[in-house]
């Protein structure tokens, strides 16, 4: 499980992931917002329907991809969350559509 | 379409890049630096000034010798672009990159990438399972939010997870165990070494305090060990260890892997810069000269982007970049550049006597650098197992590009990032060639994946 070792967070802001709503630091980046919140899966790989989330945390891997606010492919560890964000769990099929 | 012109872009704001903007801005030089990250550090520095206040002592003393160069860079003059994506460095010295989903570009007289390194591949079975992280995600989880995972199971070998783990457990954070996959015929290479490494040795006794007190604190450290895997079907449920041809089990949720860093090869790659294969690091490198001067006219490469030599050595290689690329734009003299370079060579000349030592203790078995299991993910990214490279290899595959296109592999959004350096050394092995013969893949533009939308964006076009 993670967690902060904070004891201020400092200001929390709300974000949605799937319609639920999350308080999270409002400097966190989203990914480590929504592992925070206990979330690790992501989304969901193409081929195999593996379920994949954040790897290096550093840009380089691309497993945190997420849709966010209606977009596909978000980059999740390298954008930071805003208030009211809605965040759904990427499911892309072999055609490209999204579930 | 116009584009702004500079003498000097700098690609990376880590030790190296902070280090020559300074200076090159210093000598009148105009610079322009492109950085990935919200705040100037790098991944070694990251994050150093928000923890500069507070009571981070976990951080460790490595940490705060980054703030000079952080402190130097944020009073010079210099163009800094933050959360920058550079996507494109042509041999022309053109640099694109977008900023907020739209694309600009600049015109370098001189380039300097310092983009740094990234972790190296840790191709193990359930390597893909949610659960598993690089340790370095745990560090940055740990620097930039504050944010720790309790009771996981680290494991591999190198620096950098003796110091994640060394501050989880002086912050507190239980470690389940750490799987320490150092070879142990690795501690009697490196001793050839030693004398060397002596001339530097507040570098290697700082790692080995690490490890001692990592070991004192009572965390489970498990060593000498054949083979490892993750088992789960969606997530991680347990780890696997070999020890004495035995398989153990160790239950857990979460596990982060390390097996040491390559540098960042795609930027330099992509404008045409030479590599060479580094037996004894085991990963390309990029050619350069002694001033960081690349094949590729007008492109220098400095610190770990160029070859793994750490933060401080980065610091010094990115100075002495710098001088040289002054001197070529005729802003210091010949002599200037080599009397001005002396201290950084001389400093760096210390870091780099430690590092055969270092780069032999830590080099990782070839067991884990080309996976022994057939159903191991190699391509993270389009899924591509290690059966699949060895039968496109049986039906004729004899390079890296060519199993892109019997197998997609290194074809998803990483770009062979985390694939790149497995696949030469499978096809290396498979093929009883060596790596040079085999190569690496042939890098093209964009450099990070661009939506349409930002490049129609490109001002001017
Ligand atoms: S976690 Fe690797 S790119 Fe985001």
């Amino acid at each position: 499980m993670f967690r902060s070792i904070n004891n201020n967070q400092g200001e929390l802001i709300t974000i949605y992931f799937e319609g639920r709503a999350l308080n999270v630091p409002k400097d966190h980046n989203v990914a480590t917002a929504l592992l925070e919140a206990g979330i690790s899966s992501f989304r969901q790989t193409a081929l195999n329907n593996e379920s994949r989330g954040p790897y290096c945390m550093m840009g380089v891997c691309f497993d945190c991809l997420i849709n966010i606010n209606g977009l596909d492919n978000q980059q999740s560890c390298t954008i930071q969350v805003s208030d009211g964000m809605k965040i759904r769990r990427q499911v892309i099929n072999t055609s490209g559509k999204n579930e | 379409m116009n584009s702004t012109e500079y003498d000097i872009i700098i690609i990376g704001a880590g030790p190296a890049g902070m280090s020559a903007a300074a200076l090159a801005d210093h000598h009148k030089a105009s610079v322009l630096i492109l950085d990935e990250n919200c705040a100037p550090g790098g991944q070694i520095y990251r994050a150093i000034e928000k923890n500069q206040k507070g009571d981070n002592e976990w951080l460790g003393q490595s940490h705060q010798e980054g703030l000079p160069l952080v402190e130097a860079f944020r009073r010079s003059r210099v163009n800094y672009q933050h959360s920058t994506k550079v996507w494109h460095l042509s041999s022309a010295k053109v640099v694109h990159y977008s900023v907020n989903g739209k694309s600009h570009s600049a015109q370098g007289k001189q380039i300097l990438v310092a983009t740094g390194a990234q972790e190296r591949p840790f191709p193990l079975l359930g390597w893909t399972l949610n659960g598993v992280m690089s340790a370095g995600a745990a560090q940055i989880l740990l620097k930039e939010s504050g944010v720790v995972c309790e009771d996981a199971v680290f494991v591999g070998t190198g620096p950098l997870l003796y110091l994640i783990a060394h501050q989880y457990i002086s912050a507190g954070i239980p470690i389940k165990a750490i799987i320490d996959t150092t070879p142990r015929g690795n501690y009697l290479r490196a001793l050839r070494y030693s004398f060397g490494a002596l001339k530097n040795a507040k570098s290697i006794l700082q790692g080995w305090c690490w490890k001692r007190e990592i070991i004192k604190s009572g965390t489970l450290y498990i060593s000498n060990i054949g083979d490892v895997r993750i088992n789960g079907s969606d997530s991680v449920a347990s780890v696997e260890y070999c020890q004495k041809g035995k398989w153990k089990n160790l239950n857990c949720k979460h596990v982060f892997l390390h097996q040491g860093v390559a540098p960042e090869l795609n930027t330099s790659l992509s404008a045409g810069c030479d590599k060479s294969w580094n037996e004894r690091q085991a990963c390309w490198t990029i050619d350069v000269d002694q001033y960081g001067q690349s094949s590729v006219e007008g492109i220098s490469v400095a610190g770990d982007a160029s070859s793994i030599a750490g933060g401080v050595a980065a610091a010094q290689r990115g100075s002495i970049a710098a001088l040289n690329m002054l001197y070529t734009l005729n802003l210091i003299s010949s002599s200037d550049r080599e009397a001005l370079s002396k201290p950084f060579k001389k400093k760096l000349s210390k870091e780099m006597n430690a590092r055969p030592f270092i780069d032999a203790l830590f080099k990782p078995h070839l067991r884990y650098r080309v996976p022994q299991d057939s159903r191991t993910i190699v391509c993270r990214c389009e899924e591509v197992t290690l059966a699949q490279i060895k039968e496109s290899i049986n039906v004729g595959c004899k390079g890296p590009s060519q199993l892109k296109s019997f197998t997609r592999c290194g074809m998803g959004p990483c770009q062979g990032r985390l694939c790149g350096l497995s696949v030469t050394e499978i096809l290396t092995k498979e093929l009883g060639v060596r790596e040079e013969q085999v190569g690496y893949y042939n890098i093209r533009p964009p450099i990070k994946p661009v939506t349409l939308a930002e490049l129609a964006s490109l001002d001017g076009s």
